[in-house]
């Protein structure tokens, strides 16, 4: 009673035609700078200019401080509830999930009326502090994956028992936190952590309507003013991503093996 | 003719053989358990007969009609799994109803059937209830009344009750079986559990490596197993080496001792090590009758189970353990004292298979 | 389950429950500040005029006609893709969790799904500019090869189909992760079971698999849903502002006031956020319905 493989055959090549054509598509737009030949120009192009340089590297320290905000935020929470604050679970999971019902555009637009140079916290009045505020939206934006990521990390390690051996060793709490339970959830950090990169890259609403010179807002920008520049671009933020889904896939997969221990 | 007759069955999944030349022949009304160790292919031979499983080669007959080329439905068996196949968006009574649904047997028909299928099963307060609800014995009660509702010439039960609590699973076996008996349904079980074998069957097929090993009733399986592997099987046994010393009075030595059997031993000659096997429980402290042979040892250990005391004792080169029961009045033996030890000629079997 | 627990909090605060709070006050500190007040401020303020005075007048004007069509553009987008994804997701999940494919076809889909799903904005609408656009790969391939003109056909990138179409590349893959471990989750034996009793394949699936996998189906179909209506950078990459949808507008209005009232852009938030909280809570309200049997 062998059952037909053709309809799930033709599903898959079918939605492998729909998803790789325009990824070639791109490529192939992105060499077409010069007449007649193709070529990387586009690319020397655009990692030639310095306001990518300048954008790109402004992009990654913001993911960085993000995932650290993320991280310091997140994993006592979780840690937390699950141990101390059991109760408290719907409604931290409610608050992690809120950013999947509220637009970004319209958390931003609520940055922008609270935290204006009139009123009582004035952040955006410096650069710095605007800075800060764009990373404070971002962790808000990953929140639901961090959150989730890391909550599965505890689930599946015996958090209680570890905490209990750690305090009968005589370990204050800093110590049990950053010595005891980060090494143990490291590949679900991690995992957050390139999910939250990948968000924050080429994240453009935020950045845009702050006004900060992030990655985005420059790709905006170009794909405005230039023809094939864009296309290198793209396939640029897709290797990007595509890195970042990799690397989850292989701290994910050293979570099965390292767990042994 | 037989009413279920399984001829030369095979199952290969690509280079691995996991079913080899099965054969059996089931009588109507019969119960006959698949006992063996997980990977046996128990599981395998049932769900070829369900219809899940295409068998490589072997034919498949249910009362006279060949069925191994026929969809699962049209076998016209009912199968219980091994846990948690209850559809869980329906009710107790939805799921019962359901092979009737499917077969669109009117509403007052379903209804009349659901009922007696829900007395029958003793729980005919719960139709409303859905799987959740239910514990585990419930549920696999449920599943038994689903497949049994439409009334199947043979009943296919895939370790029903192997997920389920010790106590629930003793009372549930005994239903199972009092019910089996009250509708004279063809039955075929799977298990891995000897217990629940020997208790349910009117016949076991002890299974090893895809193979029958021994087709017999409890009785025989138990106590005159054919080979190594089934008398290591069902039930503790102790299994020791002997020479034999003439064949046809069936006389051996055992650790240097004269010992005999009942009967000839078959296809052996003199100076031949075999096998030969004798239960805990055949064993009794001091002389014996005639009938018996009487060995001298040492006790090596007293284990206290409850009813039963295991003691082993040591012959010579090889142990022994006996089996006696729980008397509080009688002093139980100490370690390293010196014992007799005596058995029934019946009671000690030279195994077939390579000693 | 809440007695162990207390047993413990004071076994290590030692003065009881009021020193737990202080571990996640942090979080709920940070969650209020940049997540619930900055939207409070936005609700209360579609309230008020200009000078803060309480009126009903900013959510009046939300019916003008312009603001109208952007919500119900943004909406039916959103809707297209959302079904659209969750559809073809769903076939795609189904085709890789039980359609007997060889074995690298799963891992490759999830990872591959994995990326396209957070391939989105900006360069999202550069790939299919550089595809579909006037003078992309599939455009220029259709007319050389096939001699068939695309935007002859009135077919325009920069509309409600091209940009379903492009939502669509990042919310078939989201389906395709959020349905898989729910696909897991029918039992074989389901299956089986509906199979020996005489059930059809269709059979199965009008009433067991279908009323299983509700609850997911329409919770990641919901999602989606929110996720496009969200997008903001995919479309205005796309079109720029030559697209009248609810985001875009929204983005003019915080930019540059082009509705000429702080207060309508606060209420024309609030829309939204009554769209997407409306679709959650449908979701929580059948979820429940479908989920009576379930723990």
């Amino acid at each position: 009673m062998k059952k037909s493989t053709f309809g799930p055959w033709l599903a898959m090549i079918l939605g492998a035609a729909y998803f790789l054509i325009p990824l070639i598509g791109t490529l192939e737009f992105s060499m077409r700078m010069k007449r007649g030949v193709y070529s990387f120009e586009a690319y020397k192009v655009v990692l030639g200019d310095p306001r990518f340089q300048e954008s790109f590297s402004y992009s990654v320290m913001l993911a960085l401080v993000t995932i650290a905000i993320g991280v310091l935020l997140v994993v006592p929470t979780a840690y937390w509830v699950q141990l101390r604050l059991p109760k408290l679970r719907p409604v931290v999971e409610f608050v992690t999930l809120l950013p999947l019902v509220i637009p970004a555009i319209v958390i931003v637009f609520g940055y922008l009326r609270m935290y204006n140079s009139q009123s009582w916290l004035p952040l955006t009045d410096t650069r710095r502090g605007t800075d800060l505020l764009l990373a404070f939206g971002y962790v808000t934006l990953a929140l639901p994956y961090m959150y989730r990521s890391v909550d599965t990390g505890l689930r599946a390690i015996d958090v209680r028992t570890l905490t209990e051996a750690a305090e009968s060793l005589g370990a204050g709490w800093a110590t049990i936190l950053f010595r005891v339970i980060f090494p143990n959830i490291r590949s679900a950090i991690l995992s957050g952590a390139f999910l939250t990169f990948a968000i924050v890259i080429g994240e453009f609403t935020f950045a845009a309507l702050l006004d900060r010179p992030a990655f985005g807002p420059y790709l905006q920008l170009v794909g405005a003013n230039r023809a094939y520049e864009p296309a290198a671009l793209a396939i640029i933020a897709f290797v990007v991503t595509w890195a970042c889904m990799g690397l989850i896939q292989v701290f994910g997969a050293a979570r099965g093996t390292g767990s042994k221990s | 003719m037989s009413f279920i007759d399984i001829h030369g069955l095979k199952k290969s999944f690509g280079p691995v053989t996991v079913v080899h030349d099965f054969h059996l022949a089931v009588e109507r009304g019969e119960f006959v358990s698949f006992l063996g160790p997980s990977g046996c292919g128990k599981t395998t031979i049932l769900r070829m007969i369900a219809g899940f499983e295409t068998a490589t080669a072997g034919s498949i007959a249910i009362d006279g009609k060949q069925v191994a080329h026929l969809p699962p439905a049209k076998r016209d068996v009912g199968m219980v799994f091994q846990a948690y196949a209850l559809f869980p968006n329906m009710t107790v009574a939805q799921n019962i109803a359901f092979g009737l649904r499917v077969a669109k047997k009117s509403a007052a028909e379903i209804r009349t059937r659901v009922g007696e299928m829900l007395d029958l099963i003793k729980l005919p307060q719960l139709g409303d209830r859905y799987p959740y609800q239910l514990s585990g014995g419930q549920q696999q009660r449920v599943a038994l009344a689903r497949a049994i509702a439409v009334k199947p010439q043979v009943l296919l039960l895939d370790e029903p009750l192997s997920a389920l609590d010790a106590k629930i699973r003793v009372s549930l076996r005994e239903e199972i079986r009092a019910l089996q008996k009250e509708l004279g349904i063809t039955t075929i079980f799977v298990t891995h559990d000897q217990e629940e074998a020997l208790s349910m069957s009117d016949r076991i097929v002890v299974l090893n490596e895809g193979r029958a090993e021994q087709v017999g009733t409890p009785f025989e399986v138990y106590n005159f197993p054919r080979t190594r592997f089934v008398a290591s099987f069902v039930g503790t046994l102790n299994l020791m080496t002997a020479v034999v010393v003439d064949a046809t009075a069936g006389r051996l030595t055992l650790d240097g001792r004269d010992v005999a059997t009942a009967k000839p031993i078959v296809g052996r000659r003199a100076g031949d090590e075999v096998t030969v096997a004798l239960r805990p429980e055949a064993v009794n402290l001091g002389d014996g009758t005639a009938q018996s042979d009487t060995l001298p040892g040492i006790v090596e250990d007293v284990a206290f189970l409850g009813a039963v005391v295991r003691i082993r004792i040591r012959l010579d080169a090889q142990t022994i353990t006996l089996d006696s029961f729980n008397q509080p009045s009688v002093a139980l033996p100490k370690q390293g004292e010196a014992v007799k030890l005596s058995f029934a000629r019946e009671d000690l079997l030279v195994l077939d298979g390579d000693a | 389950m809440s007695e162990p627990s207390t047993a413990t909090v004071r076994h290590a605060g030692g003065s009881g429950l009021p020193w737990a709070w202080f571990g996640v006050a942090p979080f709920f500190l940070f969650a209020v500040l940049f997540l619930i007040l900055p939207t409070a401020f936005l609700i209360v303020g579609a309230f008020q005029t200009a000078d803060g005075q309480f009126t009903l007048q900013n959510l009046r004007d939300l019916t003008h006609p312009s603001i109208v069509a952007a919500y119900r553009i943004s909406i039916e987008i959103s809707a297209a893709s959302a079904i659209g994804g969750a559809i073809i997701g769903a076939l795609l999940a189904y085709a890789a969790v039980g359609g007997g494919l060889p074995g690298w076809i799963r891992p490759t889909l999830m990872t591959f799904s994995g990326v396209a799903s957070n391939f989105a904005g900006v360069p999202l609408a550069f790939a299919f500019l550089a595809t579909l656009g006037r003078t992309g790969l599939v455009t220029w391939a259709l007319s050389t090869w096939f001699g068939f003109n695309l935007y002859a056909t009135g077919f325009n990138l920069l509309s409600f189909l091209g940009l379903t179409l492009t939502y669509l590349y990042f919310q078939i893959p989201l389906m395709v992760l959020i349905l898989t471990p729910a696909l897991d989750g029918l039992k074989k034996e389901w299956r089986e079971a509906s199979q020996i009793l005489g059930a059809s394949t269709f059979q199965y699936w009008r009433w067991i698999g279908l009323p299983v996998l509700w609850p997911s189906l329409l919770g990641a179909t919901l999602l989606l849903f929110a996720n496009a209506f969200g997008a903001v950078a995919t479309a205005y990459a796309l079109t720029g502002s030559s697209l009248n949808i609810v985001t875009i507008l929204l983005y003019a209005q915080i930019r540059g006031d082009v509705l000429h009232n702080q207060n309508l852009g606060y209420a024309l938030a609030l829309g939204m956020i009554l769209i997407t909280g409306v679709s959650n809570v449908a979701y929580i309200w059948l979820r429940g319905r479908a989920e009576r049997w379930s723990r």
